[in-house]
Formats: C-alpha cells, sequence, structure tokens
C-alpha cells in the first residue's frame, strides 16, 4: 500500500505571543514542532504499512525550514519526504493551502491513501484535509478513530460522529484524517536518527507544479482573508466569598439570579 | 501520662479562637482524617478536627492543648504514605490545608514564602509564571508544601537538585506550648548555632506546627527533554546507572520502571505507553537553557545507553511526548493501588552503587514468595519504591507474608549501607525498623530531641520514636 501522510510545521507551545500591533504571530524565534496532531496520522500510515506492507510518504507545505518535521518523520519511519516551498505559497488560506498539497501530490504519482491529522494546533480548522480529497477527485472520511480493516483495494473504517460512530468502507485512492486515539503515537528512536541523519527531504515549488496558475496559490488563491489574529480573552475576575455556608450559598444563588443563569 | 479527652467545654473555647465552622467533632468528621493515603496502617479517628487559618490560631489552640495535655496532630493533605499524620491517640487534628497563601515571591533574593497547605503544584505553577523554579518534584503533587518539607519530601529531580531540605532558608513555628518561633531566613549560608530549621525539616509534626515557610528558588531551566530506554531485564537497566554518572552526565531524573507497572499505569489511566517493548525500562530527565544544549546532552546520553546495552533510546522533546511519560510516570503509585486488594510499600534508601545489587535481591523474592511484588523508583538517587500487593491473598497469609518479605527488604537494605526511608518519612507505620536500623543510642538522641522541644509528649504523638 502506497501510504502518503500530510504534516505541518508548527509553533512548539501553545503559548504563542501575538503581535499586539499586527495581529501575526510571532514566530520569529519560537521554536518549532510537527503538528500533534500529525504524529497520530504518521503513526496510522506507519502501522498500516508494518501490516500490509508498502511504504509512506510524507509532505509538507512551508518555508524550507519545514524541512525538519520531514526529517522527524524519518527517524519517526517515513520512507521519502517532500516540502512544497514557493515565495509563491507564501499567505496560503486553507483553500489555496490545500491546492498546493494537492498539485503536490500529483507529482508523486499513484497512491492508495492520504493520512492526515484531525486540524492543526496553530489554525485548528480541520479543512485542509477534506480539501485536498475535493482537488483530488477521491473519497475522503474525517474523525477516524479506527481503521477496521484493510479489503481488496479499499480500506474500512470509525468515523467518530461525537454522538455515534459511523463505519464506512473507501474504495482507494482516498484520504482520512484521523483521531487521537487512533493510536498512541510513537517516540522518535535514537537508532533511527543515526540511521537517517543524512537523509533529506526532496523540494517541489511553484515551477514544478502542473498547474502554473499564480491566482490559485499563496495570497492571490486565497478564498478568505485574515482580518486579525487575537488571542482568546481569558476572564479571571472572581468573587470571593467567605462565611457561613448558607449565607455564602445565598449570595451565589443571587449573583446567579441576577445574571439570568438559573 | 494520659491525655485528657476533649470535652464539650474544650469544643466550646475552640470554636471562640477559630470559627464555629471550622470545628468538627463526631459525625462531623470526615472519614478521610482518619487516615493517609495508606488506609492499611488502619484508621484512628480524631476526637476534633479544627482548620486554622493562621499562625495566632495555631498559637492559641496549641498554648490550651498544652495547658490541658491534649495530643494535637498537625495535617496537610493527608497525602502521607506512613501513617504520619493521623491522630494516633485521638485528640484535636489540626489541619493546616485552609493556611494556602503564596505570600510573596521575592525575585532579588530568590526566594518564595508560602503558607504550609498550599499545595506543591500550586507553588510550582506560581513560581514557574515568573520563570522561577522550585526543583524537588515529589510524585504526589496535590501534598502541601508544608507536608513536603515535614517529610523532608524528595521526588524525581533529587539526582540534580537535591530534596526539600536543601530549599528550605527560613521557618516560622508554633512550639508545643503556644510560642511562636522565627528560624532562618531569606539568607542563603547560615553558620549561626545548631541549625533548628533543619531539625524541623522532616521532623513530621513532631517537634512545632510550621505555619510559615521560606523556600530557596531558581532560575526555571528553559528546556527539558526526557529519554526513554528500553532494557530486556531489570538488572541489566539497573547496572547501567552507575555507568551514566561515570560518563559526567548530569541528569535531573534517572527512574526505573517495568513492564507490568507500566501496563497498571494504562489501565488506570486509560491512555496507551509509547513503548511495551522491553521488560524494563530507564527514564532520564536532561534540562538546560537551549534546545541545542539538552539535544547535545540527550545524544551523549542516548550513547552511553547504547553502548551499556539499551535495545533503543526514545526521546520525548516536546510537550505532548512528555506528557505521555510522566503522567504514567507520576500514576504509578495509584495505578498499583487499584491493581489490588490492598498494599503495603516500603521506601528503602541505599548506596547508588548498591541498588542493581538491592534489585536483584527483590527479583529474587519475587520468584520465591508467594506475594506480588511491584517496584518503581528513583534509581538516580537509591530510593527504591517496592509495592507488596495482596490481590487474592487471605488476610492471614497477607500479614504473615507482608511482615516476613518488609523484614526480608528492611534487612537487606540495611546490609547494603541503607537507610529505612528515603523521602516519605517513619510515621507510626515505620517506627519499629527504624529503632531496628539507627540502634539505641541514636535512637535515644532522636527521643532527647523530642523531649527538649516537646516535654509532655503532645505533638504528634507516637510517631518517628514515640
Amino acid at each position: 500500500m502506497k501510504i502518503i501522510v500530510c504534516i505541518k510545521q508548527v509553533p512548539a507551545t501553545s503559548n504563542v505571543e501575538i503581535d499586539p500591533a499586527t495581529g501575526v504571530l510571532k514566530r520569529e524565534g519560537a521554536e518549532s514542532k510537527m503538528n500533534p496532531y500529525d504524529l497520530y496520522a504518521l503513526e496510522t500510515a506507519l502501522r498500516l504499512k508494518e501490516k500490509a506492507g508498502g511504504s509512506v510518504t510524507t509532505v509538507t507545505m512551508g518555508p524550507p525550514q519545514a524541512e525538519a518535521v520531514i526529517k522527524e518523520s524519518f527517524i519517526l519511519g517515513a520512507d521519502e519526504g517532500y516540502v512544497f516551498s514557493d515565495r509563491k505559497f507564501a499567505g496560503s488560506d486553507v483553500l489555496a493551502t490545500a491546492y498546493t498539497l494537492a498539485q503536490g501530490i500529483r507529482i508523486l504519482g499513484d497512491f492508495d491513501l492520504i493520512i492526515c491529522g484531525k486540524q492543526t494546533t496553530d489554525g485548528d480548522t480541520a479543512q485542509v484535509g477534506p480539501e485536498v480529497a475535493e482537488f483530488l477527485g477521491i473519497p475522503h472520511v474525517t474523525w477516524v478513530r479506527a481503521i477496521r480493516e484493510v479489503t481488496e483495494g479499499g480500506i474500512v473504517v470509525e468515523q467518530d460522529l461525537g454522538t455515534s460512530f459511523v463505519t464506512a468502507e473507501l474504495k482507494f485512492p482516498a484520504l482520512i484524517t484521523v483521531e487521537k486515539e487512533i493510536y498512541q503515537p510513537r517516540l522518535p528512536s535514537y537508532r533511527r536518527k543515526l540511521q537517517t541523519a543524512g537523509k533529506q527531504g526532496k523540494f517541489f515549488s511553484f515551477s514544478d507544479f502542473a498547474d502554473d496558475d499564480e491566482e490559485k496559490y499563496g495570497l492571490r488563491g486565497s478564498a478568505t482573508q485574515v482580518e486579525r489574529i487575537f488571542p482568546p480573552e481569558i476572564n479571571q475576575d472572581r468573587i470571593l466569598w467567605d462565611g457561613d455556608a448558607a449565607l455564602v450559598a445565598n449570595k451565589i444563588y443571587a449573583l446567579l439570579k441576577g445574571k439570568n443563569f438559573i | 501520662m494520659p491525655y485528657k479527652k476533649v470535652s464539650p467545654a474544650d469544643v466550646e473555647y475552640f470554636k471562640r479562637v477559630t470559627a464555629a465552622d471550622r470545628v468538627f467533632v463526631g459525625d462531623e468528621i470526615n472519614d478521610d482524617f482518619t487516615h493517609d493515603e495508606m488506609t492499611e496502617y488502619g484508621k484512628y479517628a480524631p476526637e476534633v478536627v479544627i482548620e486554622v487559618l493562621n499562625s495566632e490560631e495555631t498559637s492559641l489552640i496549641m498554648r490550651y492543648a498544652y495547658e490541658n495535655n491534649i495530643p494535637v496532630t498537625p495535617r496537610g493533605s493527608g497525602t502521607g504514605l506512613c501513617g504520619g499524620a493521623v491522630a494516633l491517640y485521638g485528640g484535636i487534628l489540626l489541619s493546616l490545608a485552609k493556611m494556602n497563601k503564596i505570600l510573596e515571591i521575592d525575585e532579588e533574593n530568590l526566594t518564595v514564602t508560602a503558607e504550609p497547605g498550599v499545595l506543591l503544584m500550586e507553588l510550582a505553577k506560581a513560581v514557574a509564571e515568573k520563570e522561577l523554579f522550585y526543583p524537588p518534584d515529589p510524585g504526589e503533587k496535590t501534598a502541601t508544601i508544608g507536608g513536603n518539607v515535614m517529610t523532608n519530601a524528595g521526588g524525581m529531580r533529587a539526582v540534580k537538585y537535591g530534596v526539600t531540605r536543601d530549599y528550605v532558608r527560613g521557618l516560622e513555628v508554633v512550639l508545643p506550648d503556644g510560642e511562636l518561633l522565627q528560624i532562618g531566613g531569606k539568607v542563603d549560608k547560615n553558620s549561626s548555632g545548631y541549625s533548628l530549621k533543619d531539625l524541623f525539616v522532616g521532623s513530621e509534626g513532631t517537634l512545632g506546627i510550621v505555619t510559615k515557610l521560606i523556600l530557596k528558588l531558581l532560575p526555571l531551566p528553559k528546556k527539558t527533554i526526557s529519554l526513554l530506554a528500553p532494557f530486556p531485564g531489570i538488572s541489566h537497566c539497573i547496572k547501567t546507572v552507575p555507568v551514566l554518572f561515570k560518563a559526567k552526565l548530569a541528569p535531573t531524573a534517572v527512574e526505573f520502571m517495568e513492564r507490568d507497572v507500566i501496563e497498571a499505569s494504562e489501565k488506570y489511566l486509560g491512555k496507551p505507553f509509547p513503548d511495551k517493548s522491553a521488560h524494563a525500562y530507564l527514564l532520564l530527565t536532561f534540562d538546560g537553557n537551549t534546545t541545542e544544549e539538552v539535544v547535545k546532552e540527550g545524544d551523549r546520553a542516548a550513547e552511553v545507553l547504547i553502548k551499556a546495552g539499551a535495545l533503543d533510546v526514545f526521546i520525548a522533546d516536546t510537550e505532548e511526548r512528555l506528557a505521555t511519560i510522566w503522567t504514567a510516570r507520576g500514576a504509578f503509585l495509584e495505578a498499583i493501588k487499584s491493581s489490588t486488594t490492598q498494599m503495603d510499600e516500603c521506601d528503602v534508601v541505599v548506596p547508588l552503587s548498591q541498588v542493581a545489587n538491592f534489585i536483584q535481591y527483590v527479583d529474587g523474592l519475587r520468584d520465591r514468595r508467594q506475594i506480588r511484588i511491584e517496584s518503581f523508583g528513583h534509581a538516580g538517587d537509591g530510593n527504591i519504591h517496592i509495592y507488596l500487593c495482596k490481590d487474592d491473598l487471605s488476610d492471614e497469609q497477607w500479614r504473615a507474608g507482608r511482615d516476613r518479605v518488609m523484614q526480608l527488604l528492611y534487612d537487606k537494605a540495611a546490609e547494603l549501607g541503607g537507610q529505612v526511608s528515603g523521602e516519605h518519612g517513619i510515621g507510626h507505620a515505620k517506627r519499629a525498623y527504624l529503632a531496628a536500623s539507627i540502634g539505641e543510642r541514636s535512637m535515644m538522641l532522636n527521643k532527647g530531641i523530642k523531649q527538649i522541644f516537646d516535654p509532655k509528649n503532645l505533638l504528634n504523638p507516637g510517631k518517628i520514636c514515640y
């Protein structure tokens, strides 16, 4: 089975600072890591390969330094890795990102299954996976919590819809996005780190892509514009009452009642 | 001298000097107050539970208890493991849990001043927000900092940073007669006479009641990396520890764990552990200020580990990866507890060079005794936690087997130059083992110290040496 895994480099900490003047994420000097959700996608791919044979290829879109996550995927067990990198891709929203990934994946030739993480920790949109599938014209299932079986020419998966589970069979080629409970991601192995030390990601840029319509990439290819990024408001106001339990209970009741909560 | 029973008039007095809703008697006393984490060591109901809010209240109650000959057992979160904070002789159980304010974080002197009821996790978080670091890291994060000082708690980072004692700078203490005493301060050095501060640290509430603490802090290391090294067997795993130190590596933590315990924690937490391919694991942590620094040290350690026979070395270099390993490690005790019907533990400490011998001995006992033995612990500082599990044994089989195995463990530890407790303390459960281990003369000196501070033996009676 030929499996492609989409991965992304994201800030290493969840406490990312946002420039109050520009509203842009402060990325300089900030450490980065592989999107934690993508580790589940990669783990799923590696388990499928261990079971059914084949190969695992990782792809990412980003600046040249995004190669770091491709190299990490080698340590975890990926066979090949590609970075789609070009200044023309800068400023992509989810639509332009998905289009770029789909174009890049087309260069790689035939495949059976694309696996994506459920979402990223820096964007949280969960849209890129399904959009890649749409651009490639292949079926997809999101929120996959378990692989039931690999069939002749397809895969049976269990999808978590929040209130119910759906069992779905997909014919290859197909795309799935996976949930955290699917498999516990392995840790990077030092032995493999040594073995893969010299292995590099392969780069593709705009000029390698079949579609050379610049209007479909980067900021120009983005259907949405980000007006402002801001951290969610953290409300730490609190009222502290001390004293007799019955009196305090009455005060709490009065407050909640006053705010129409009860 | 028999203690006076708490009378309604006494309770009235306690309510007057504190508050009616912070004094509990009879059925109002929650069962939790009759034991600590080890119900194995019995339940003892106090006659009255009083929650104090400050040193003045503590002092008034202590003075009254002194004048009326009522025993007083101070208590934090009750997460102890030796029956230290239980009212063995009834009387007053004085809860300091509500004295839980962090009073000052002094960024010039690098100290934190706190009340004893602050939880360890709250203290660590509060100072970390100011990029400061309180290094002692016992597994039980909901323990109070006062309890940590009273047991001289150790924890995972003792290898590099030492134990609670090393971070105590000053104490405010209420003595058994109610007098308030200030000991030490914000000073880093102190050669001013006998170190009373150090007598109080680890005294398990038998000498005085600590109402305020000044603790030393360090700048917070910015980066952390952990390595998980699988080994084919436990003895091979443990024998590697001295090799690490010989290679001049400076890990903050060196823990060992076995597959049984890992599986128990998976079951307990409902979360899979990232690797279960091997029988035994060493878990190491390195800290530093840059990623390059910790990665370099991690790589150097990985080389040493593999050369020493580790099957591989797994690297935890992100928040998520560190969490999967350390959450499991933090749950070991509770996981073992929930895997069996009853449990007893021992917390011996042996010289580093003897850890392998001791573990090998424990492993041998496993085969010969019909009692399930689990172990994990701080391979890097010689402090080994061994748990005996009752499972399906009858009460008789359990008691006999447990006592026999415990005796063997303590004897072996002594033979190897070890001590009865590395970090949990003595309480009432380990008194006999302490007496046998340190000998008559040392026991007499301990008793002499207790006599000077607490001539009426009112404070936490029945613990350590009395």
